[in-house]
């Protein structure tokens, strides 16, 4: 269906049910309860991440796990759009169309150039250009560009900006020819509390497009190409065939969706600043990808989820929900738990991070997903090469290291 | 055995059905009350949202301890601390309006983005009323902006920048700390008469809203008073190491350095500057001095001996006589074993005036509370008689002049008794008309309730 097979349609559909129902499945414990209050996390703004990182990590991968050509610069795209996106709505008005579009046109002018540079070397060398533009994109941003991103402070939109195409009666935050983002019907089931708002479904099309886009990417002869200059680039070189445009495409595409994942970030909270292009920024993005699975298909999603996940829900466990945790265990052994407890929570979210990371690199190459398919295949009866929907991307070159 | 005669049409069906008729009765939305999070139950929750990591993060612990404080003499603990010398009497340890008071904490980073991503968490999850706190005008004019689009009350913390109030003033955003304008307004005679009128002066400058509004604001007076403004150079938020920046200043003829620094910046940039020993040095027949507009007890404890002679403005200090800071400084002491810090002190102050409002509007309502503060006339809170501005939303009260002096050499003290009170400007000396050069292009725009 969907010109996909039958495998990636369930993949694909399952995505898609995923993502529709996140604000259900993202909330399993009561509004009010103790664990609700700590782990629920189906609130529009982080949904809304959840969505956006995705769509970001799903395009790092078309780059990363299909050429495997590793970019330490891809929060650079992300930033731009974000802050063609700004401009738009200073300039404009607050409809996020014009801004997204323009988010993704000014993304891919600079992954042409970008790629364009960088991809004249391969392996580590290309990282660190990537890397050099990126931070060289976040000083201009931070210090030189000024007037164009108002620094430190970040840019963001004023009653006294010209807005050209804003009538008075429209509304004052970004919306879609009037369906305002922050729009939100929130259904009470019993103790349950479920927030559906309209930023976030707009966010989760633009990933269930994505993902959709990427599967084709995936299964199509330009993908195939891909993953022959990912498994031996001078073997295509010396059959006299030029990988370039080929890399370069690809680079290009994944950087337009991260000026596609920057322009709906601004779309949901119209601000933007150069933090966003950090170098920090874009090692998140690698680290999602690996967490997940580098050249897997649903790989990214998951990894970026799960780190979204630590950052905005681990990191708010301070030791005062600790003590609310264990209060009924004697003292002693309360103040041990809390002791052994505390570091990888709250402030130390990163720590968690780090060994969950380390675990996953050390023991599953192939990222949370191969975890998957080892469990999936542990319980199936078939047998195991046809447990995963997923398996094929990564099998294809156990022996690609990832440069 | 009996044979199961399900299809899955029809489970299909009947849960489809079932589900439907369980949710329609309890399917209401949440807007009854008319405002954004209105308080369910007998709790309100309230969010603190300050930096516990990154450059300012010494200043949002301390706002955090004074707020936790707060929370507490308004839930009745505690020996009550400023409840008891505040001037209205309206608060009276049951929390606010009979509701125990709960709170949420949340780590800003100093960063734009992370600072409103918590805040959203706190508004969308924790279901907060009003967001309090913060150490960065770039992070407050941030957060102020997010609490305006979603229909909650926000309380800034330590933000300095005039923009604040100024371009950057919203309905829904208040201010008690003072503003660059302030600080130069209240420096400018003391500098006069300590360092006379025939001055170079070289501005270090912080590379954000609060850096370019406290440097144009000290510019402007100390030019007035004839001083002459060499350079003012720009430096990023967290650089760490300014000694770049810092050998020029010797060959620019300057005589003053201006450092419109903060926090762990300000200590690093103080630092290196007495290292590169400008404080030792006599440049066109003066002694080089060094000036520090904005100080706070955090960075005097980080730069140690090195502020002996430099001057500064604070909003408030644990040394000041009245009732009211007495009543604070005692409570906090006995809580945490040493003074709070002016970045406290506000946060304690905001959070107790957020909860005297609402209890004079006698609702939760966003825009009942920002009625009840516009204009609202208040002693007793440590800094005599204050004014919360209607027009902008910005606090009217008496500014400090401080500088560095050697201390009592007590170890736990250094930044607490390192710096000595020289003058108390008067409120009607700092103030200014809303609509000021340094201030305009701004609106406050309607208050918004949200929902």
């Amino acid at each position: 269906m969907l010109g996909l097979t039958s495998r990636d349609f369930t993949l694909f559909a399952i995505v898609c049910a995923l993502t529709l129902l996140a604000p259900i499945i993202l909330n399993p414990f009561p509004t009010g309860s103790a664990l609700g209050a700590s782990f629920n996390a189906g609130y529009p703004a982080l949904m809304q991440r959840f969505a956006i990182f995705g769509i970001l990590v799903v395009g790092f991968n078309i780059l990363f796990g299909l050429t495997g050509y590793l970019s330490f610069g891809h929060a650079a795209f992300l930033g731009v759009g974000s802050y063609a996106a700004v401009w738009m709505f200073k300039l404009l008005s607050y409809n996020i169309v014009p801004a997204i579009v323009l988010s993704i046109i000014v993304a891919g002018l600079f992954s042409v150039v970008i790629g364009y540079v960088s991809l004249r070397r391969s392996g580590i060398y290309f990282s660190i250009l990537t890397l050099a533009f990126a931070q060289m994109c976040y000083a201009l941003a931070y210090s030189v560009f000024t007037p164009l991103t108002n620094g430190e402070t970040g840019l963001q939109v004023y009653t006294s900006d010209p807005q050209v195409l804003m009538s008075p009666g429209d509304p004052v935050v970004p919306h879609l020819f009037g369906l305002q983002m922050n729009t939100a019907e929130v259904v009470r089931v019993g103790p349950w509390t479920w927030t559906f708002e309209v930023g976030y479904y707009l966010c989760a099309i633009m990933l269930i497009a994505a993902f959709y886009l990427s599967i084709r990417i995936f299964r199509s002869p330009f993908g195939m190409m891909l993953r022959a200059i990912k498994s031996n680039q001078t073997r295509m070189n010396y059959t006299g065939l030029n990988s370039r445009p080929y890399t370069l495409a690809a680079f290009i595409i994944s950087g337009m969706y991260a000026g596609l994942a920057g322009g709906l970030l601004a779309a949901m909270d119209p601000l933007t600043g150069a933090e966003r292009m950090y170098w920090t920024a874009s090692g998140e993005i690698v680290v999602m990808a690996i967490l997940g699975g580098v050249g897997t298909l649903i790989g990214p999603v998951v990894g970026s989820g799960i780190i979204k996940y630590l950052e905005n829900i681990v990191s708010k466990i301070n030791e005062n929900i600790l003590h609310q945790w264990f209060a009924a265990l004697p003292d002693g052994l309360e103040n041990v738990l809390i002791g052994v407890v505390h570091p990888f929570v709250g402030e130390g979210w990163h720590l968690t991070l780090g060994l969950l990371f380390m675990v996953v690199v050390i023991f599953l190459p192939g990222g949370l997903v191969e975890g998957g398919q080892r469990v999936g295949a542990m319980f199936s009866r078939k047998s195991r090469n046809a447990s995963g929907v997923e398996a094929d991307a990564a099998a294809q070159n156990p022996n690609t290291p990832a440069e | 055995m009996t044979k199961t005669t399900y299809s899955r049409r029809r489970v299909l069906k009947t849960s489809a059905v079932a589900g439907t008729g369980l949710m329609l009765p309890t399917y209401l939305r949440a807007q009854e009350s008319g405002f954004t999070n209105a308080p369910q139950g007998d709790t309100v929750t309230i969010g603190f949202n300050v930096p516990q990591t990154g450059p300012y993060a010494e200043e949002g612990l301390d706002e955090l301890r004074a707020q936790e404080l707060a929370v507490e003499h308004l839930n009745g603990g505690g020996d009550g601390g400023m409840l008891n010398t505040f001037s209205q009497k309206n608060l009276d340890g049951t929390g606010i309006m009979g509701k125990r008071v709960e709170f949420v904490t949340g780590d800003t980073q100093t960063k734009s983005d992370v600072a409103r991503a918590s805040a959203q968490s706190m508004i969308q999850k924790d279901g907060c009323i009003m967001i309090n706190g913060g150490s960065s005008s770039g992070v407050a004019v941030a957060v102020q902006g997010l609490c305006q689009e979603a229909g909650v009350i926000f309380m800034a913390g330590l933000t300095h920048s005039n923009d604040t109030t100024g371009k950057d003033r919203k309905a829904n955003g208040f201010r008690h700390f003072f503003n660059g304008y302030m600080s130069g307004a209240a420096l400018a005679p003391v500098l006069q008469n300590a360092y006379g009128s025939d001055r170079r002066a070289y501005h270090l400058t912080a590379d954000y809203t609060w850096g370019w509004t406290q440097q144009e604001s000290i510019a402007a007076a100390t030019e007035a008073l004839g001083w002459e403004t060499v350079q003012d150079v720009r430096t990023p938020v967290g650089a760490g190491d300014f000694s770049s920046y810092i050998a020029p200043v010797l060959n620019s003829g300057a005589d003053v350095l201006v450092l419109n620094h903060y926090g762990g910046d300000m200590v690093n940039s103080l630092t290196q500057a007495v290292q590169f020993g400008l404080k030792d040095k006599q440049v066109n027949g003066k002694n080089f001095e060094i000036i520090v507009p904005l100080y706070s007890e955090l960075m005097a404890k980080g730069a140690g001996s090195n502020i002996e002679g430099v001057f500064g403005s604070m909003n408030w200090n644990w040394q000041l006589q009245d009732e009211g800071t007495q009543a604070f400084v005692r409570s906090f002491g006995e809580k945490y074993g040493f003074p709070p810090s002016n970045a406290a002190h506000t946060c304690y102050v905001q959070t107790l005036l957020y909860a005297d409002a609402v209890t004079r509007a006698g609702s939760f309502n966003p825009c009942a509370v920002v009625e009840a503060l516009e204009d609202f006339e208040f002693d007793g809170m440590g800094n005599g008689p204050t004014l919360y501005r209607g027009a902008d939303h910005q606090c009217f009260k008496d500014v400090l002049v401080m500088r560095g002096v050697a201390g009592s050499g007590n170890a736990n003290m250094v930044g607490y008794d390192t710096l000595e009170l020289v003058e108390q400007t008067p409120r009607a000396q700092v103030e200014y008309e809303p609509d000021h050069p340094m201030f305009a292009g701004g609106s406050l725009g309607e208050c918004n309730p949200g929902a």
